[in-house]
């Protein structure tokens, strides 16, 4: 059985063991794009936990006595199944190969218990969109090999938290019909980061790559609790056609403690760019190099490591496709049929759609 | 913010320039007699090929440029929603009016005509424009053809036993209709094309408006933009002959000024002597080149103004020399082009999409070199021709006693010259005192006056009730006017500490400011300066290896200037309308060339 898989060794074969997230990452970075280095601990490895027999029979008792009706009770339910399965001791063989893959990456990387990102990446062979039950959990900044098996129990329990049961049970699923595969990546320290469409999500025009930036790690801009600047790039130019510097209060960002937590920013920072008009245009090639692997519009996560050289330092940290302008027919704007006079009879008779209004900034 | 631009009837004459509206023809000021008309209308300034006073003779080329143009929108090929654009002159400045067809019933009845001779038009292009270059070079043969002499003291042997039974009186004079004749039909073929070249850049460019909403109108010009121009010509002929000196060993003869000591200096040696044959060869015709727009007869010629190549060469070959590589990437520039044509062929959605998108490019392209070349042929080199011979007459006039200058011929206005002429001509032929040198003596020192009260002047942008839309197409494309930037000309206070205008050429830059009002102030521009100027030149292009970035205050993303901007890639924003107003030499601005805009730093 096979417990951890490099994303750097990734075959498509895996894909199956590694869920979706895993695999896409793993698949832009043997693409040759700037992934953070990392493995994923496979759904086999969740599995020695799943198919442990009387953890089994425990929750499936558990679940028996649910009450969709019962908010209150269903955290309490949700909070014991979950202590239960972190309580269970980690199948040998997995906690070797993570215990071990994580050692590895500390020498590849070069630094002593090297800080990861431990994200969950859920699955279902049968579910074409298993990421249903909403968001897993993801831990930052988590350093030693110890926390990171306890973060990656942490992630596989995440599968029962109050929503994921109801879900399931309101779809009518088994509860043994998802899977989950843990990706431990090499965390980026970042000084600022965000997200990226590789359209005008307000227009659809696809020539165009929009940026969201603010300061520190991604969570803010990702949950939307901060407002980010906004930047809007031209793809086959290049260059910047607008940018909206936003007041960016407070920042997610590396405490004291060795933590990641929501900190003011300092009055200075607030309004001034979080990124350079290099680093825009960095973000927006990135982007773009995602989609053209792909071959579709892209949604993309990335961030500005504050260790890395300028012109290295932008990474990618996630890429799915965009789903709403892209799920839309494209219809053609040319008239079939028409010659190029009678087009420009159009055009001249109505030079009005000619010529929009000019975007500018604010 | 104020609704509405000052009526024209609103305007007051400035001080000491009492008197003005005899310097133009009758019908160019705004008048009582068609004051309904006049007042409904809207009309811009047109300070793109017209940004300073006019002096009487020069008025010549605003009515023959406007007058060709809107010939054939209304009467050749019958633009359905467009006819001409009018023209008057307010203060000695130069105002345009875009006239549209209101009736839909009329609009409607012209589509078929425009099909049909517009059509015949795009197919025969190739044909029709490789005709074009031969009647162009025919008719600026022509023009070389012509003689401004003074009278002689007595006719020529010749004339009297070849029988040739007229004398030079009536030479100079048929000389003169024959020259304002040979410049309006230039100026019919300057619009032979131009405004159908326009139309069916419009079609590519509302198409890529469409499927890419936020596409830079400049990624559009640059996919149809050519790669060898002729507008580029001179300046590439700058650079070989820079090149040349620095290979031959006479580099350092063009430290001297002026122009003669180089010559003298060059003349001494045989490399000298090759490099100054190379020179001539260059120089006809590509050197007939005006620092100006060429519709001034103050513009700077090339030819006449040695100084101005020669200072360019003298800063090519000091680059040369510190191991810049001037030569312009030809190679680089068609990969650039063809990469983004292909990109953005990518990036559409549907196979009809991508078909239509080849059929209008295509069709662009085929008309593009008209748009970029022209501009040589009729603006530069043909008006150094002109301008050139105005000045032999105005030398005759001089030898005869009207004149101080030979540029005072300018003065005068285009039919005022035959009189001028006749007198000159009739007291010779009776053998007596013309009237001209006391009349015209005091005559100009007034005209004068008018002129400098005139020049001190700031025309307003625009004049009467702005329309909400503007929809005439070729004073979107070629002014860049649109019912934005004239909201814009209505809101700008032109202290609030910024400007907006046109992105016409991308990137961002910050520095000093330069500000200067003419071509003869090119050399106080410094290394590292940003250029703010009325305007620029195609001949300016020398210059943009030093500066920074470019702001003016007026032009559209297709004017002469625009295209030039583009092509030396440094970020540029046009049509600012307050630029010159608003900056001051030394102050330190931000020019974003993406998004059109200028910050005033200080």
């Amino acid at each position: 059985m096979t417990f951890v898989v490099w994303l750097h060794e990734y075959d498509p074969a895996q894909r199956p063991l590694l869920g979706g997230k895993n695999a896409s990452l793993a698949e832009l970075l043997s693409a040759g794009l700037p992934v953070p280095p990392g493995f994923a601990v496979t759904v086999g490895a969740y599995h020695t936990l799943r198919d442990h027999a009387d953890l089994r029979r425990e929750v499936g008792r558990l679940l028996a006595e649910m009450d969709l009706g019962d908010a209150a009770g269903l955290e309490q339910l949700s909070a014991t199944i979950r202590g239960r399965l972190e309580q269970v001791p980690m199948h040998d063989g997995v906690a070797r190969a993570v215990r071990s893959a994580y050692e590895a990456l500390c020498e590849r990387c070069q630094l002593e218990a090297v800080p990861v990102a431990v994200r969950s990446s859920a699955t279902s062979e049968d579910l074409p969109d298993a990421s249903f039950a909403g968001e897993h959990d993801t831990y930052l900044w988590v350093r030693g090999a110890a926390d990171v098996l306890r973060q990656v129990t942490r992630c596989w329990s995440s599968l029962f938290t109050a929503r994921a049961i109801a879900y399931r049970r309101e779809m009518g699923h088994d509860h043994d019909v998802v899977s989950m595969s843990v990706g431990v990546q090499k965390m980026v320290h970042p000084r600022a980061s965000g997200v990226a469409f590789t359209l005008n999500p307000s227009d659809g025009d696809r020539s165009q790559v929009a940026v969201e930036s603010a300061w520190g790690f991604g969570e803010g801009v990702v949950s939307g609790e901060v407002t980010p600047d906004s930047f809007l790039v031209d793809k086959v130019l290049g260059t910047i056609a607008r940018r909206t510097v936003s007041d960016k209060a407070f920042e997610y960002r590396l405490t004291d403690g060795d933590t990641v937590g929501r900190v003011a920013v300092e009055e200075a920072r607030r309004t001034a760019p979080s990124l350079t008009d290099d680093e825009v245009c960095a973000v927006a090639r990135l982007a773009r190099r995602a989609e053209k692997h792909y071959g579709c519009a892209q949604d993309v996560e990335w961030a500005v490591d504050r260790d890395l050289p300028a012109g290295d330092n932008v990474i990618l940290l996630q890429a799915r496709p965009e789903t709403v302008w892209s799920r839309r027919e494209p219809t053609p704007v040319a008239v079939p049929g028409t010659d190029f006079m009678s087009s420009i009879v159009r055009t001249l008779l109505s030079p009005l759609h000619a010529r929009p209004t000019q975007e500018r900034p604010p | 913010m104020a609704d509405r631009f000052p009526s024209p009837f609103d305007i007051e004459t400035p001080p000491g320039a009492e008197g003005w509206q005899e310097l133009y023809t009758y019908s160019l000021p705004f008048s009582e007699d068609r004051r309904e008309y006049e007042d409904s209308m809207f009309w811009f300034q047109d300070g793109v090929h017209w940004p300073e006073a006019l002096t009487p003779w020069d008025a010549t080329f605003l009515e023959y440029a406007l007058a060709s143009l809107s010939q054939y929108n209304t009467r050749h090929y019958l633009i359905p929603p467009a006819l001409g654009v009018d023209y008057r002159v307010l203060n000695g400045y130069t105002y345009l009016s875009p006239v549209g067809v209101a009736d839909p019933a009329e609009v409607e009845a012209r589509v078929p005509h425009f099909l049909e001779r517009a059509g015949f038009y795009f197919q025969n292009w190739d044909t029709l424009y490789e005709q074009w270059m031969t009647k162009i070079r025919g008719l600026i043969g022509e023009m070389e053809t012509l003689r401004f002499e003074p009278l002689p003291a007595m006719e020529d042997l010749a004339v009297v036993t070849e029988g040739r039974g007229v004398g030079s009186g009536f030479e100079i004079q048929r000389s003169y209709h024959k020259l304002l004749d040979l410049a309006l039909q230039l100026w019919q073929y300057h619009f032979e094309f131009l405004n159908l070249g326009y139309a069916a850049y419009l079609d590519f460019f509302g198409f890529c408006k469409q499927v890419f909403p936020s596409i830079p109108d400049l990624a559009i010009a640059k996919m149809v933009a050519g790669v060898e121009v002729d507008l580029f010509k001179p300046d590439e002929e700058l650079k070989k002959l820079a090149r040349l000196a620095v290979e031959s060993g006479v580099g350092d003869a063009f430290g001297a000024t002026p122009p003669t000591t180089v010559i003298e200096a060059l003349r001494a040696s045989d490399a000298g002597r090759a490099w100054l044959a190379e020179w001539e060869a260059s120089a006809q015709p590509w050197f007939n080149f005006s620092a100006g727009s060429g519709f001034y007869h103050t513009d700077e010629i090339w030819l006449e103004h040695l100084e101005i190549p020669f200072g360019f060469v003298r800063d090519y070959i000091a680059k040369l020399r510190s191991g810049v590589d001037i030569s312009r990437p030809i190679e680089a520039i068609r990969a650039e082009r063809d990469r983004i044509v292909a990109e953005y062929g990518e990036l559409l959605a549907t196979d009809e999409d991508r078909a239509a998108f080849e059929q209008k490019l295509g069709l662009a392209r085929v008309v593009f070199p008209y748009v970029e070349n022209h501009n040589f042929y009729v603006e530069h080199w043909s008006h150094s021709v002109l301008w050139r011979k105005m000045r032999q007459l105005g030398g005759v006039f001089v030898k005869e006693g009207f004149f101080g200058d030979e540029n005072d011929v300018f003065y005068l206005k285009r039919d005022e010259v035959p009189e001028a002429l006749w007198d000159m001509y009739s007291a010779w032929a009776v053998g007596v005192q013309p009237r001209g040198p006391k009349y015209w003596g005091r005559e100009l020192e007034r005209r004068k006056r008018i002129l400098t009260a005139l020049r001190s002047w700031s025309p307003p942008p625009a004049l009467g009730e702005p329309p909400e839309v503007v929809t005439e197409p070729f004073t979107i494309m070629l002014w860049g006017i649109t019912g934005e930037s004239v909201k814009q000309w209505l809101g700008a206070s032109g202290t609030d500490g910024g400007l907006k205008g046109f992105a016409a050429s991308p990137g961002v830059a910050e520095g000093e400011a330069r500000v200067i009002f003419s071509a003869d102030q090119i050399g106080e521009v410094r290394e590292g300066e940003i250029l703010v100027a009325p305007l620029t030149a195609p001949s300016w292009a020398p210059i943009f290896g030093k500066i920074r970035a470019t702001v003016t205050d007026v032009g559209g993303m297709m004017a002469h200037a625009a295209i030039v901007c583009r092509e030396y890639g440094l970020p540029a924003v046009t049509g600012t309308a307050f630029g010159t107003k608003t900056i001051k030499t030394g102050q330190r601005i931000r020019v974003d060339g993406n998004a059109g805009t200028v910050t005033l730093l200080d």
